[in-house]
Parts: C-alpha cells; sequence; structure tokens
C-alpha cells in the first residue's frame, strides 16, 4: 500500500522531494565525517578547514527540511505513514544537523591539537571514529531503503560503540597521568573521542525515528548501554 | 434538566452493540455482517468513502431505514442489551433515546423557542410551562446557543445563520433527554467557525450522551472522536483508538483512506 501512489499526485513528488534532501544531508554528513577523521589521522590542516566550512551546507539543508516538512503538514494535513514520514523528516534532519556539528567540532580541535605540538597517539580514536562511521553509513543506507532489520542492527551496535569510547578514555587517562605534559593534547583529543561516541547516539537515535516511521512503533525494550560514565542521552 | 431517566453505564461499555448486521437495499447489500460496538460516554466516528455503508449503519441504531422503501435489516443490534428492531418497541419512543442531526441544519419553520419545545410536548417531559421554559433554557445552554439567542425565542428559527440553525438542531435533539445522539456530517454545510464551534460542542456532550458521527472530513474524526470505524463496500473494516487509527493504522485499505492513496 506504501508503494500505490496518492489521488493528488503532486503530493508524492512533495514527499520525494522531502526524502532527497535527507539522502543529501546525510551523504555531506557522512563526508563531513569522514573527511574530519582523515584530517586528524593525517594531519591534514586544510581538509579540517574544507570541513569547518562546509557544515554550513549541511545546516542550510536542514533549515530547508523545516520549512518544507511545516509546508506539508500544513497543506496536506498529512495521516498515518504520511505523518510519520514527514514527522521522521524533522527529526533525523536535526540528528543529521548534529552530526555535522560534531564533526566540524572534531576538525576544530584537530587544528588544535596539531598546534599544540606535543605528539598524542590517534590510532585509537580514529578507530573509533571508523566504527561510528560504520554505523553512521548503516542507519542512512536503512533509511534510504526503508529497512528496519538494518535500522535496528544499528540500535543495537551502540554497545561496541560506548565500550570502544571506555577503552580510548582509559587510554588517554593512563597517557596523562604518566606524563602531564600530554594533557592538554589529551584533553582536546578526549573531546574529539567524545564528540564521536555522540555521532554513534545520533546514529541510534535516527535508527529509533525511522523504526517509528515505518513501523508505527518505537524499538522494543530498552538499548543496551555499554557505558557508564555516559553523559545525558 | 427534566428527562426520561437517562441510563448512565461505566465509561467504555458497550452502549449500541451490532452482531452479524447486514442490511440489503433491494439487491445491493449495503451493509455486510458488521460487527461493532459503540462505546458510552464516547465520541464514535464512522468514516470511509462514498457508499461504504457508514450513513446506513449510522441510521440502523435509530431504525431510520424503516423509512426506506426495500431496506432489510438482519443480525443484531442493541441499545443497553436490548433488540432495537424488536417488534414490539416503539420507534418513537426509541428516536427519543436515539436522537440525531443531519447533514443540512433542518429547523422547524417556527420559532427558536418552539423549535425546541416540539419534542417535550410531544413526549409529555413538561407538566406545565415553568417546566417547559427550563427545558428549552437548558437545551440551548448545554447546545451553546443561549447566549446568542436568549433575547430573541420568539423569532424564527430559519432567520439564525447556519451554524446557529445546527447548533439549535442540537438543542432540539438534546431537548427530549436522547441517551445517544447520531451526527450524519454535522458541519459540511458550515463555515469554518462554526464547525469549530460544533466540533467544541461535541466534546463538551460527550460526558452526557454517547455519541456517533459519520464524517468525510478525517481531520475532524481525528480531532471529535476517541474511537474510529473505517468502513469500505459495506464492510466494517478496521476499529481502533482514533489516535491508532490515524497515526498507526493496521489494515493496508485504511491506511490506503486516509492517506489519500485511494484507488
Amino acid at each position: 500500500m506504501e508503494e500505490q501512489v496518492h489521488t493528488v499526485k503532486s503530493y508524492d513528488g512533495e514527499l520525494g522531494h522531502l526524502t532527497g534532501i535527507i539522502a543529501r544531508m546525510g551523504g555531506m554528513a557522512e563526508a563531513q565525517f569522514a573527511s574530519s577523521l582523515h584530517a586528524l589521522a593525517r594531519r591534514d590542516e586544510a581538509l579540517a578547514q574544507r570541513v569547518i566550512e562546509g557544515d554550513a551546507r549541511i545546516d542550510e539543508l536542514d533549515k530547508e527540511v523545516q520549512s518544507f516538512a511545516v509546508r506539508l503538514l500544513a497543506l496536506r494535513q498529512p495521516m498515518a505513514v504520511d505523518l510519520r514520514q514527514i514527522v521522521g523528516a524533522l527529526n533525523i534532519s536535526g540528528e543529521i544537523e548534529r552530526v555535522g556539528d560534531y564533526a566540524a567540532n572534531l576538525a576544530k580541535r584537530s587544528l588544535v591539537l596539531h598546534h599544540v605540538g606535543v605528539s598524542v597517539p590517534v590510532a585509537g580514536v580514529v578507530r573509533l571514529g571508523d566504527l561510528v562511521r560504520g554505523l553512521l553509513k548503516d542507519v542512512l543506507d536503512a533509511y534510504l531503503e526503508k529497512d528496519v532489520a538494518k535500522a535496528l542492527g544499528v540500535w543495537s551496535r551502540d554497545e561496541e560503540v560506548d565500550a570502544m569510547y571506555n577503552g580510548v578514555m582509559q587510554d588517554l587517562i593512563t597517557l596523562m597521568t604518566e606524563d602531564s605534559g600530554t594533557i592538554t593534547a589529551a584533553t582536546h583529543l578526549l573531546f574529539i573521542a567524545k564528540n564521536i561516541e555522540r555521532i554513534g547516539d545520533h546514529a541510534t537515535n535516527i535508527a529509533e525515528a525511522l523504526h517509528y516511521q515505518i513501523l508505527g512503533t518505537s524499538p522494543a525494550g530498552s538499548r543496551p548501554k555499554g557505558n557508564t560514565v555516559g553523559g545525558p542521552e | 434538566m427534566n428527562s426520561p431517566v437517562t441510563v448512565h453505564l461505566p465509561l467504555g461499555t458497550a452502549k449500541v452493540a451490532a452482531r452479524s448486521l447486514s442490511v440489503h437495499y433491494g439487491e445491493k447489500h449495503a451493509l455486510q455482517s458488521v460487527d461493532l460496538e459503540i462505546r458510552a460516554g464516547e465520541v464514535t466516528a464512522l468514516i470511509g468513502p462514498s457508499g461504504c455503508g457508514k450513513s446506513t449503519f449510522l441510521r440502523c441504531i435509530n431504525r431510520m431505514n424503516d423509512m426506506v422503501d426495500g431496506a432489510r435489516v438482519s443480525g443484531s443490534l442493541t441499545l443497553d442489551g436490548s433488540d432495537i428492531y424488536d417488534r414490539s418497541l416503539d420507534v418513537v419512543q426509541l428516536r427519543a433515546r436515539v436522537g440525531m442531526v443531519f447533514q443540512k441544519p433542518n429547523p422547524f419553520p417556527k420559532s427558536i423557542y418552539d423549535n425546541i419545545a416540539y419534542g417535550p410536548r410531544i413526549h409529555g417531559l413538561a407538566r406545565n410551562q415553568d417546566e417547559l421554559d427550563e427545558i428549552v433554557m437548558t437545551s440551548l445552554e448545554r447546545a451553546g446557543l443561549l447566549a446568542e439567542v436568549k433575547d430573541r425565542l420568539t423569532e424564527s428559527g430559519t432567520g439564525l445563520s447556519g451554524g446557529q440553525q445546527q447548533r439549535l438542531c442540537i438543542a432540539r435533539a438534546i431537548a427530549v433527554g436522547p441517551e445517544v445522539i447520531l451526527m450524519d456530517e454535522p458541519c459540511s454545510a458550515l463555515d469554518p467557525i462554526a464547525t469549530a464551534k460544533v466540533e467544541e460542542l461535541i466534546d463538551d456532550l460527550r460526558d452526557n450522551y454517547t455519541i456517533v458521527i459519520v464524517t468525510h472530513s478525517m481531520q475532524q474524526a481525528a480531532r471529535v472522536s476517541q474511537r474510529t470505524a473505517f468502513f469500505h463496500l459495506g464492510k466494517l473494516i478496521e476499529v481502533g483508538d482514533t489516535e491508532q487509527i490515524f497515526t498507526n493504522p493496521q489494515q493496508p485499505l485504511t491506511q490506503g483512506y486516509i492517506t489519500g492513496r485511494f484507488g
């Protein structure tokens, strides 16, 4: 029935347009996040700069989604699956916009880290980043394919992110304890790790929003949590 | 209010219950074996495309279908457990218990006062003029019309605006002390402001009456009802809490209809 067209055909075009903007936003956020990790791993200042400047485009698309969705709500008074799709677009767009913010912040901190002059090992944080990139890619694919099982997979894998984040944090604390000269650099790196972990949370939020959009219900049970010292959700 | 004893049932129990209810108009099978309970103290919205059977179902509840040539009703339909189609049942009494409001406001060409007093008079609900006045005032008050008409009760009901006429018809239905009020597209001839007033009134009335409303406006059904039943081609397809029907319907046909993807 979802594949069936509306009697008012332009409505289908409008819903498709909304999904299209989200797809573009998602692609940009993925690229921004990947670039920020590259910039960190390779100490690439020019790339970091491009990530910082590129965030404004994601913000613009988010505003476009918000205003287009409000217009659809007013004009079409959507019901059922259409209503859930539009509300889902509003939520998911907001989540992607936050992912973009964290990627830009990561890029900024990678510049600062470079300028601190003290070298700290970034490999653990980059590995954490790669894991979260995988989650973000999967959940955005799930959005485009309307694939609930894939979304649920992301939702339950957030536990791995929390576990790896805790490991990275422990390593950095150990480093700072052993050599107080690393405190400035390690603190920046700690914030970078936290940003990445937050991106993982946003990926799971997208998975939850997608679950509701497709099935009309929230995922059953509470999300497994591996992080015992995490901040607010 | 001076009215017959109203049977107050606990919220949510079945006021009206249909079991395998079928209606034929000649060869046409207009309603096909419908099982549906209308709960007391709630507003139940009946939705569906034209010809789906929703109005036919509504008109069974106060036996309006009796007036249609060739109409045959089978199965069972009860009001507080008693058979609505029992041969010994007085249809006039039934229609006092089950009031009806129509699509087009149809006030009598009489004064505002007499529009309301007509029913109580023929049913002998008032012993004297004071009691009749009391019924008229209370009914107008409950229908949210008293403030607008209290100084012109002797003027003709047909001189009121469309929205006021519809609320006058609701007051007229209330005046005989019904337990159930049936509304067949009560707002389709009204402007948005008058519609809003009637919708607000429906919300106020549900404390005292069980209301069944047929509407083509999905948004209206979503706004005013607690339960929604979706009919298609004479069959009841889905019934559920209104919120669930409009956010997460379980049947593909319901989804198709309320999202405007029909046929």
